[in-house]
Parts: C-alpha cells; sequence; structure tokens
C-alpha cells in the first residue's frame, strides 16, 4: 500500500514541484530525482506482487496482477530514462532559443503529470477512472506536442486533441454502457459495478448484447489512442512536432497503456459473448495497422514521421497477436509491447540528438552520424537493427513468436504480416544505412548527449531476446492465460 | 363507413396505442422524456446556429436540462449522489465553462458569423440520418432498459453523433470545442438516465478533466490565433502525408 502511494504521489508532487521550480537550471535534476523515485517506488511494488501475488488495495480501487505489474514497472523505467535523455537534450533546445524558461517549465511540470496518469490508468481497477486517467494523459500531452509554438506544431496539437478528444469520448459511452450491464448483475452497490476484478468475476452473466456494443465503443476510443489505423492520423504529427523526449514517452507507453486499457475490456467481452468477432476485430485493426504502416515508412521524409509510423506497424502487430489470442500469441504480444516500448524509445533518443546536429529532422540532411559521434551512430543502427526485427534481439523471438501463430491458426494472415513486415524492414535499414554511414557535415553538440539510457534499452532488449527472468515468464504466462482468447 | 373514416379511425387506434403507454408513465419519467426531446432539438438548434456566442448559450441550456433530468432521476431512485452530480453539473456545465467560454469569444474578438463546410438545411438531413442510424445502434440495448427509458438511450447516443458532425461542419475552434463540451454533455445524459449515474468519483474525475481540458484550451486558442492570426482552422493544412 505504501509503495503504491509512493508510486502514484511522486510524479503528481513532483509535478507541482516543477510547476514552481521547471524554469531553473536545476530542473533537470529534480525530473531525473522524482522518476528515479517514482521507478524506485514501483520496483518497490514489484517486489511486493512477486513476494505476496497479485492484490487489491484501497477500497478495491487499485489492483495489481500480472497483466499491469510488468507495464507499471516499465513505465516508470522509460520515464526515468527518458528524464535522463531530456536532460542535455532540452539544454541545448534553450541554447538554441526554441524554449523559454516558461515553456520549459511547463514541460518538466507536464511530464510528470502525464507520468501520473500513465500510472494511475495502468493501476486503477476503476474502469471510469482508468477512461478519466486516459483523458487527462491527453490533456497534459497536448501542450507538450505544442511546446515549439511553431504553426506546424499547433496544427499537430489541435489534431491530437479532436481526435484523441472524439475518441475517448467514445470511450467514454462504452464505459457507461458496461456499467449498464454491470449493474444488472452487480445490483446497485453503485460503487462495485465498475471495479475491473468485480465484472471479471461476473462476466458470464454479463448480458452479451450489451457488452458487444461497449466493446466496438472501447476498442474504438481507446484504439485512436493506440494509433490504430484507419484512427492514427493524429500520431505521426503529434510524434514528429513535439519535442522528442515527448514522442519517446508517446510512443513507448501512452501507446501501451492505450491497447492495456482496450484488452482489459476484450478479456470482459471473450467472458461474456464467447464469439470469435472481438478477436477478428481486433486482427483486422492491426493487420491494417501493419500495412498502411509500413507502407507509408518509404514515403516519410522527416526521420521522426518515420519512427512514428513504424509504432503504427507494431502496435498493429501486437494488436493482432492478441487478436489471435492463445496462450503463445498473447505471450509473444506482452513480449513485443516490451521490446517495443524500450526500443522505440531509445530509438528516439538517437534521432532527436541526430536532429539537434543537423539542425533538421529531414532524413537526407541527417549522414554520417558514425564518423561524427559513433555512439550515436552505432546506437541507432542498434536500434533499428532491433526494431526489424533481426535476431538475437527480443522484438525478433515475439515476431517469430507471432508469425508462426499464425501460420498454424490464421494462415490467410501469415503472407500479409509477413509483407508488412518487409517492406518495414527494406524501408527502416535503408534510410538508417544512409543516416548511420556516409561522409558527414554534421556538428558537434554544445553539451554532450547522455547515451546511457540508448545503451541501457539495448541491452535490456538484447537480453530479453536471450533470456527472459522466470517471474516475468511467470507474469506473461498468467496474463496471457487471463487474456485468453 | 367510408374509407377515409376507417382511415382516421385507424389512425386514432394507433394514436391511442402509442400514447397511453406514454401518458400513464410515472411523471418524473415523463420529465425525463421531455429533457431528453429538448436536449434532441437543441442539438440541431446547434447544427442551425452560426454565431459561437449562441452556440455557447445552447450549450449552458443543454447543461440545465441535465441538472433537471439529474435531480429528477435522484428525486424518484431516491439516491442522494445524484443530487450531487446535479449540483457538480450545474456549477460546471452551468455555470463556469459558459462564462469561460464567453470570456474567450470577447478576449478573442471571435463572435463573428461562421460558414460551415455544408449548408445548415443538409446538415439537418445528415442529423436525423444520424438519429434514426443511433436508435438502429442501440436497439439491442433498449430492450434492457425496462419500458421507462427506452428511447432515452437512443436519444443520448444520437446527441453524440449530432455533436461530431458538428465538430466535422465547422472549421472554428471554438464551435470545435462546443461539440466536444456537448458529446461530453450526450455522454454525461447517457450515464444518468440510463444507468442512474455513474460512481462519484467518476463523475468527479469527468468533470475535472472537462474542466482541465477547457482551461488548456483556453490557454490553446491564444496560442492558435499568435500563430495564424485566426482562429479559422481553414488554416492548418501543413501537415499532411502527400
Amino acid at each position: 500500500m505504501p509503495a503504491l502511494l509512493a508510486t502514484l504521489l511522486f510524479p503528481l508532487l513532483g509535478g507541482a514541484l516543477l510547476a514552481a521550480f521547471g524554469h531553473r537550471l536545476f530542473a533537470p535534476w529534480i525530473n531525473i530525482a522524482v522518476s528515479a523515485a517514482t521507478f524506485a517506488a514501483a520496483c518497490a511494488l514489484t517486489a511486493i506482487v512477486i513476494a505476496d501475488g497479485p492484490m487489491q488495495l484501497l477500497a478495491e480501487q487499485f489492483f495489481l496482477d500480472a497483466f499491469n505489474v510488468f507495464l507499471v514497472a516499465l513505465t516508470t523505467f522509460v520515464g526515468l530514462t527518458t528524464a535522463i535523455f531530456s536532460a542535455p537534450y532540452m539544454r541545448i533546445e534553450q541554447d538554441r532559443g526554441r524554449l523559454t524558461p516558461a515553456r520549459l517549465r511547463l514541460y518538466h511540470s507536464m511530464y510528470q503529470l502525464f507520468m501520473f496518469t500513465m500510472l494511475l490508468a495502468l493501476t486503477t481497477n476503476n474502469l471510469g477512472l482508468l477512461w478519466v486517467a486516459m483523458e487527462a494523459a491527453t490533456l497534459s500531452t497536448v501542450l507538450l506536442v505544442s511546446l515549439y509554438r511553431t504553426k506546424a506544431s499547433l496544427e499537430a496539437a489541435w489534431k491530437y486533441f479532436i481526435l484523441c478528444g472524439v475518441g475517448i469520448a467514445l470511450a467514454l459511452f462504452g464505459t457507461v454502457l458496461l456499467y449498464f450491464a454491470a449493474e444488472r448483475v452487480l445490483g446497485a452497490e453503485g460503487m462495485s459495478a465498475l471495479l475491473w476484478t468485480h465484472l471479471d468475476a461476473v462476466k458470464g452473466r454479463l448480458e452479451p448484447g450489451i457488452i458487444g456494443i461497449a466493446f466496438v465503443f472501447l476498442l474504438v476510443g481507446y484504439g485512436t489512442k493506440v494509433g490504430l489505423v484507419p484512427l492514427h492520423s493524429w500520431l505521426p504529427d503529434a510524434h514528429a512536432e513535439g519535442p522528442t523526449p515527448v514522442s519517446a514517452v508517446l510512443s513507448g507507453l501512452l501507446l501501451n497503456v492505450a491497447l492495456y486499457a482496450v484488452m482489459r475490456g476484450k478479456t470482459l467481452v471473450d467472458g461474456s459473448l464467447h464469439a470469435a468477432w472481438p478477436g477478428q476485430m481486433l486482427m483486422a485493426f492491426g493487420l491494417l495497422s501493419v500495412v498502411v504502416g509500413a507502407l507509408l515508412i518509404w514515403r516519410q521524409k522527416d526521420v521522426k514521421r518515420m519512427f512514428a509510423y513504424s509504432s503504427i506497424e507494431h502496435m498493429g502487430i501486437i494488436t493482432f497477436a492478441f487478436g489471435m489470442g492463445g496462450p503463445v500469441a498473447n505471450f509473444a504480444a506482452l513480449l513485443h509491447m516490451t521490446g517495443h516500448a524500450l526500443t522505440k524509445s531509445a530509438i528516439f533518443y538517437t534521432t532527436g540528438h541526430a536532429a539537434q546536429k543537423a539542425h533538421s529532422q529531414r532524413i537526407d540532411a541527417i549522414e554520417g552520424l558514425r564518423e561524427v559521434s559513433p555512439p550515436l551512430g552505432w546506437g541507432l543502427m542498434m536500434g533499428v537493427l532491433a526494431i526489424v526485427g533481426m535476431p538475437p534481439f527480443s522484438v525478433f523471438a515475439s515476431e517469430f513468436l507471432i508469425l508462426t501463430t499464425a501460420m498454424q491458426q490464421q494462415p490467410w494472415a501469415a503472407p500479409v504480416l509477413l509483407l508488412g513486415l518487409g517492406v518495414a524492414f527494406g524501408a527502416l535499414f535503408l534510410r538508417a544505412q544512409g543516416m548511420v554511414f556516409g561522409r558527414s557535415s554534421l556538428q558537434r553538440l554544445p553539451h554532450a548527449p547522455n547515451m546511457l539510457p540508448v545503451f541501457v534499452h539495448l541491452a535490456l532488449v538484447l537480453l530479453l531476446g536471450f533470456w527472459i527472468p522466470p517471474v516475468l515468464v511467470g507474469w506473461w504466462h498468467t496474463a496471457a492465460a487471463m487474456i485468453g482468447g | 363507413m367510408s374509407a377515409p373514416a376507417a382511415a382516421a379511425s385507424v389512425a386514432s387506434g394507433m394514436a391511442t396505442q402509442a400514447i397511453t403507454p406514454l401518458v400513464s408513465l410515472p411523471l418524473p419519467v415523463q420529465i425525463i422524456h421531455l429533457c431528453a426531446a429538448l436536449l434532441l432539438l437543441l442539438a440541431f438548434a446547434m447544427l442551425a446556429q452560426r454565431r459561437v456566442a449562441n452556440l455557447v448559450s445552447l450549450f449552458a441550456a443543454q447543461g440545465v436540462l441535465l441538472v433537471i433530468s439529474a435531480a429528477v432521476v435522484g428525486y424518484s431512485t431516491h439516491q442522494a449522489e445524484l443530487y450531487q452530480s446535479a449540483v457538480l453539473t450545474l456549477v460546471i456545465k452551468v455555470i463556469i465553462l459558459p462564462w469561460v467560454l464567453f470570456k474567450l469569444i470577447h478576449r478573442l474578438r471571435a463572435d463573428w458569423e461562421m460558414e460551415t463546410l455544408v449548408n445548415i438545411p443538409s446538415q439537418q438531413l445528415i442529423g436525423i440520418v444520424l438519429v434514426i442510424f443511433a436508435f438502429v445502434v442501440v436497439q439491442p440495448i433498449a430492450q434492457f432498459t425496462g419500458a421507462n427509458m427506452r428511447g432515452v438511450l437512443g436519444i443520448a447516443l444520437a446527441l453524440v453523433l449530432l455533436a461530431f458532425l458538428m465538430m466535422i461542419v465547422r472549421h472554428t475552434a471554438i464551435a470545435q470545442v462546443v461539440g466536444f463540451l456537448s458529446m461530453e454533455n450526450a455522454l454525461l445524459f447517457a450515464a444518468t438516465s440510463a444507468t442512474k449515474g455513474m460512481p462519484m468519483v467518476v463523475e468527479l474525475g469527468i468533470g475535472l478533466d472537462v474542466l482541465v481540458g477547457v482551461f488548456v484550451l483556453g490557454i490553446f486558442f491564444f496560442q492558435i490565433r499568435e500563430q495564424f492570426d485566426s482562429l479559422d482552422l481553414q488554416h492548418m493544412e501543413s501537415l499532411k502525408d502527400d
């Protein structure tokens, strides 16, 4: 209980603290310290769950089970490394006059508030609060996307707000319908009818007609935030126009948490309906995202946009795997969620600094990174190799599992999936080669970039490719069985 | 019996069939139905409205109807929580938000006649189609709501879709936000009328989100106008994947 409170309160209080001091020279250090404290609290929480198993806290309003505990750890970890990366990055941006002290204060404060909303969404047992947290996540990041106040960034932020706002309104309708169905079974106890654990316990008795429609609304609503095609159009803009640390946490954290929300709904609809169509819907959205995302990677001229489309592609892979369901595909999807979050944020760290060196986010302006800055160049190259699914990185393992399962269970989908993976592989590898190798006219950065987060992330992805800690395997097996399908 | 007389008697028979149960409904349910009908009317009025300030007034009127319906449901089901919800709605939706929006319109001098992408009569027609669509979608659910509330859920979804339509056809930033807020109103109406209100903690959270959202957007409007010299979103056309 204290560990959970600490996990939630550190970022909240940190946000308040940084709202006062976020423009000072030591603000990045406060940001890192708060993130580190949150990560430590999350580690303590994880240790408690390892020792005592799943638990419910604070009058059942919060809970931790195999599905969300690893996401809490992952979220706080990426939060910490992004805070470390952001210190020199934002310093350079400020020196170049792209940021005023007031905007830096806004950035630091909102960064912590965003972490708070993510952790609230993950740990709450109340589907209503989950919705509130997802909406708050949009609100806390919309001003971050428009942080540079350029025309393009304002446009991106507006699109982000309107699309995700509308999407999330549909998710609220889905939540109301869920509550409506639950009330008929759980009675007028009021408070308990939105608690996920209670709903899960009685899911067999929930009215299938209502739950089915509720799920469609939840999928479309939260699916907008996952960036599923055709609801994705906010995603590349927001990733490209916002500051790089924000791109990293959007891709690494927000998309995962939104998908987590969808899957909580999917578990209920499966238990109530025992029909194939919810899974098929996920598969359809997933495949479409893989193919469209992969094809659009080719056409991008902006490096952050390109990797944003790669995020769409990967969220598509994960959604497709969850749609197939079954122990193996679900396990692979959870592994892929982890691998993608770590790898993609590492890639954004390197591309952020690369774009700073080139004074441009255009792909053809970035060249010869290896010559100017070997760590940056190799970091980017390794990251790209990991994300396109080269062995021995963990993304290879999860994609391999998903592909082989698809061949057995959904043979028609396997070629489509393979096509998407192949196209993305070619595009990303080719572009990365151009950026990393060759002669260069790039400049040194005034503040040395901190490459530690990049290599720690990539080392973890590499490790997960060889060996997954038994605890994690246990959680993923439990979560995979719970998600079912 | 002549043919017209027969037709008339059949028609009156149908009318009594349709109306009798409605009249025999208890008064609170009738009030809810009235609120639902008026909300739908207001949604169409919003679609037809050209001036932003009037749009905000209509939004405030929607809020008043929500307060009434929450209070009535609270009274008839003896749920104190719904009274709190009604007060919350009154404070946020009827007082604070319209006040903030009026202030914004005044400060931004944004109260001019808006162009719409689709002309207003066509919008109304699309709106009617959306209402029918909404009723079809909730058909499988409506049978579980009990005879009293049948139709209310359909209207709630129709309100969501109409607000959606308004956001699509308007390209003024403030009009889109009012559309967004009235969508939220519709969801609140669905929650109070179909399920007797969400748990208080959730309603508080939603209220907080909406409030923060409008303040964030208020800041945002100024940023947009600073850069684009206008709140017309047609200037936002640069981000496209060719």
